[in-house]
């Protein structure tokens, strides 16, 4: 199948961070053109995604979604298994609406994860949080690159972002970008990011009361990437999406 | 219990403890004073096994094995507990689940059945009683939100769980008010003055001595003990100051 959208390059700000020589050799067989999904309005809708596995190594996951007036959208996502993973997301949020957005990323060897978002607050009173947190090992690059869009009417938007990754080797890199597009002047946002690595004094204190340094990381691990799905209300789904990241995180030990 | 010989422990470049020799037998308190930075939380460490604190000459032995050999979640399994001055937060891990598997961590090294959930939370809830802690605060993450008292409080529950051989309390006093420290002191008793136990008690102040009575007091200066005593040292070392007496 012969593709007519041209290849994406590093100029291009959302596939800054991306695996292009990967995403050549894919090209033309990945499916383009987003999933659509409308939330109607007034209803509450949740998905959780985990990155689909590719023969290729290759892994795209696109979504475009709108989010109706007063509706709530709920998306969890968790990008593991792929070379080059990216999960990209385009949301319009109606007025009064809600997106919600928890996104894991566990990486290692040479694996380039990427979740990659823009909200657009177009209406008033809509209301957007994200939390990623990303966990990478090895020579591992995982980046999450988020846009919020306000538009100049979309007064009272309540826009929130919060990005933390862990590097367990000095060899990961981990990318955050937060950005800001506002035109509206009553509204809400705050982004952070921060990138760290585990807290050796807790890990200290956690041998101190017995535990082997595999359990105390383990732990610790499960505790910081756990902040993703927290915001999961279904328990059953939370705890499914749990198990897939605590598999790929003892993948990393 | 614990025989430490000419101890000599560096942290980056500098000597802190330098020719240190203490023993401790079972069934004995021990208390060590000393003006700030003589090496207390040092020795603390160093027996602990902290990263960074490292024993360029001398030993230690634990019940008869070489405890610096050990890691220290190994030295914990051995029966060691270290009380901390600055006990640490961890985010988004209760203290109850972080409990459980310290314990059943060292029930396994040790060769030992590991607790069911109902075993555990009854011993929690007896030991929680005993320092008066709210149950509900160890559903919480470890020390996360807990005042300087509190975090204090949870260090003696958790060494009531953990029920080891020889305890190292690093200031385990501080940051505590009167009725807080009458509690701690108690708790200290209850959980550790027993003949095959034994507790060596690092602090600035008389009064935790007046509800745990020591049956040694040592005076570090300089990173060795230049002075042993009975209860009654403390008492001279409150009146006189670390100078007149050392």
């Amino acid at each position: 199948m012969n593709n007519v959208i041209p290849l994406p390059t590093r100029k291009d700000e959302a596939w800054r961070y991306a695996d292009l020589d990967a995403l050549a050799r894919v090209w033309g067989d990945v499916p383009q053109g987003p999933e659509r999904i409308v939330v109607p309005a007034g209803e509450t809708l949740s998905r959780q995604i985990v990155l689909p596995v590719a023969m290729s190594g290759v892994s795209i996951t696109d979504l475009d979604v709108v989010i109706e007036a007063g509706a709530t959208f709920a998306l969890h996502l968790l990008a593991t298994d792929a070379d080059y993973g990216r999960m990209s997301v385009n949301i319009l949020v109606h007025e009064g609406a809600h997106f919600e957005m928890g996104g894991a990323i566990v990486g290692n060897g040479d694996q380039t994860l990427e979740i990659v978002t823009q909200v657009n607050h177009a209406h008033p009173n809509a209301t957007s949080n994200q939390v990623v947190r990303s966990v990478l090992a090895g020579h591992a690059t995982g980046s999450f690159l988020g846009k919020v869009a306000v538009a100049r009417h979309a007064q009272k938007t309540d826009a929130s972002q919060s990005v933390k990754a862990m590097l367990l080797d000095r060899t990961a890199t981990a990318n955050a970008k937060p950005e800001l597009e506002i035109y509206a002047d009553d509204v809400k946002c705050a982004h952070g990011a921060t990138v760290g690595e585990l807290d050796k004094a807790a890990l200290f204190y956690m041998a101190a009361r017995g535990l082997p340094p595999q359990v105390a990381r383990k732990l610790m691990l499960q505790a910081f990437i756990a902040d993703a799905f927290v915001s999961l209300q279904d328990d059953a789904a939370r705890e499914a999406i749990e198990a897939r990241a605590l598999a790929a995180l003892e993948g990393l030990a | 219990m614990l025989q430490i010989e000419n101890l000599h422990a560096t942290v980056g470049e500098t000597a802190i403890l330098k020719g240190l020799s203490l023993t401790i037998n079972a069934g004995e308190i021990h208390a060590i004073m000393g003006p700030n930075g003589a090496g207390k939380s040092t020795l603390a460490y160093t027996l602990g096994g902290r990263p960074g604190y490292e024993v360029t000459e001398g030993s230690a032995t634990f019940d008869g094995q070489d405890l610096l050999a050990l890691e220290p979640h190994e030295r914990a399994a051995a029966g060691l507990f270290l009380g901390f001055q600055y006990p640490v937060e961890i985010p988004g891990v209760s203290n109850l689940q972080f409990l459980r598997e310290s314990l059943n961590a060292q029930r396994k090294a040790r060769g030992q059945e590991p607790l069911s959930g109902a075993e555990f939370i009854k011993l929690a809830k007896e030991k929680a009683a005993l320092l008066r802690m709210d149950m509900e605060m160890l559903k919480r993450p470890v020390n996360v939100g807990f005042s300087g008292g509190e975090k204090k409080r949870n260090e003696m529950v958790q060494m009531g769980i953990i029920d080891p051989k020889l305890a190292l309390l690093d200031e385990t006093d501080s940051g505590l008010d009167i009725d807080a420290l009458r509690i701690v002191g108690e708790g200290i008793n209850a959980i550790m003055r027993k003949p095959d136990k034994a507790v060596l008690l690092i602090t600035h102040y008389q009064r935790l001595l007046d509800l745990v009575k020591p049956d040694f007091v040592h005076v570090l200066a300089g990173g060795r003990i230049v002075r042993s005593g009975g209860a009654e040292l403390a008492l001279e070392l409150e009146e006189q100051g670390y100078e007149a007496v050392a």
